[in-house]
């Protein structure tokens, strides 16, 4: 089992996602952009920051990285891609999954431990009871997800949304619970298939117990668990 | 060689958090009657290749259509 974490221009948390995984006693290895070859990794990380500074729209220079071709190639097969923050944006960017991330409500960057809940979904990478909260660190200035109507009701109906930002005890405020504005609190979807994850929280931060929480840690096992048993 | 000017909007209905900000801070500033401000961007273009090119620009790369329209104004020969 080998995680490939895509390296653009600009990425900064690659390292936090691969300690995370050497944490978890999983393989992670560097992806660089300009590669087109992906053969021999199970699942891909792309990790946040701000790919080619962020310039014309968060993710909107990346999406065209040669890699990207690839990384469409592979998440067509079935194969699981996690988009992480700066990733999350990117795979909305490339198509990969629905809607897009604006600028933060309150135009302010949020960096926080934030409270998650779980939402019944298709989700592979996660396997979470629904209404199960995490605390997860947020840090961003663009994750306020938005999608039109008729998107917002197919992600509903198909379980594409997974997770939801809340309040401690798991509600959500009648006034909204996101902290950046997001459509219905929206913190992470998924695609229809169910291979393809976004979102905006940094689960890599919260697997090693020195950072506080372990809560991030089945971000990152569960999809190592399903692929064994695919593998059978 | 053409010049381009292309504008970058915000959909219709897509909340605006630097157009909101600027409405209010135009209001604090005393200026009444102010409904609506939006900030969107603006970019020039020299190229060869015509609006069809510009237009194929702006759907890939330069305007997201979740989210942003666009509009090109031809400005002539550079």
């Amino acid at each position: 089992m080998r995680f490939g974490v895509v390296l653009f221009p600009g990425s900064n948390c690659e390292q936090d996602v691969v300690h995370a995984a050497q944490t978890l006693g999983l393989t992670a290895e560097y992806v660089w952009h300009g590669d087109t070859d992906l053969t021999g990794f199970d699942a891909l990380v792309l990790p946040g920051g701000f790919s080619y500074g962020d310039y014309i729209r968060c993710g909107a220079v990346a999406r065209f990285s040669p890699i990207m071709a690839e990384v469409v190639r592979f998440a067509e097969r079935g194969g699981p891609v996690m988009g992480i923050c700066n990733g999350f944006q990117i795979l909305t960017e490339a198509h990969l999954l629905p809607g897009a991330l604006l600028r933060n409500t309150g135009l302010r960057f949020i960096c926080h431990p934030q409270p998650l809940r779980v939402e019944r979904s298709v989700c592979e990478w996660v396997d979470l009871p629904e209404g199960t909260v995490v605390d997860i660190p947020v840090n961003h200035n663009e994750g306020n997800y938005y999608c039109d109507d008729e998107t917002l009701q197919r992600l509903h109906a198909n379980g594409q949304v997974v997770l939801r930002y809340c309040e401690p005890d798991g509600s959500l405020a009648s006034g909204g619970s996101a902290p950046n504005g997001a459509l219905d609190d929206i913190a992470g979807v998924c695609n229809e298939r169910g291979n393809v994850f976004g979102l905006m929280p940094h689960p890599e931060r919260a697997v090693d117990p020195l950072t506080g929480t372990t809560d991030g840690r089945p971000f990152f096992t569960a999809i190592v668990e399903r692929l064994a048993e695919v593998a059978g | 060689m053409s010049r381009y000017e292309v504008y970058v909007t915000y959909k219709q209905g897509i909340f605006d958090p630097p157009g909101a900000t600027a409405e209010r801070a135009l209001a604090n500033l005393g200026y009444e009657g102010v409904h609506s401000v939006k900030i969107g961007k603006y970019i020039q273009i020299e190229a060869d290749g015509g609006l069809e090119m510009v237009r194929e620009m702006c759907e890939r790369l330069l305007a997201n259509p979740v989210i942003e329209d666009y509009r090109i104004v031809t400005e002539g020969e550079a």
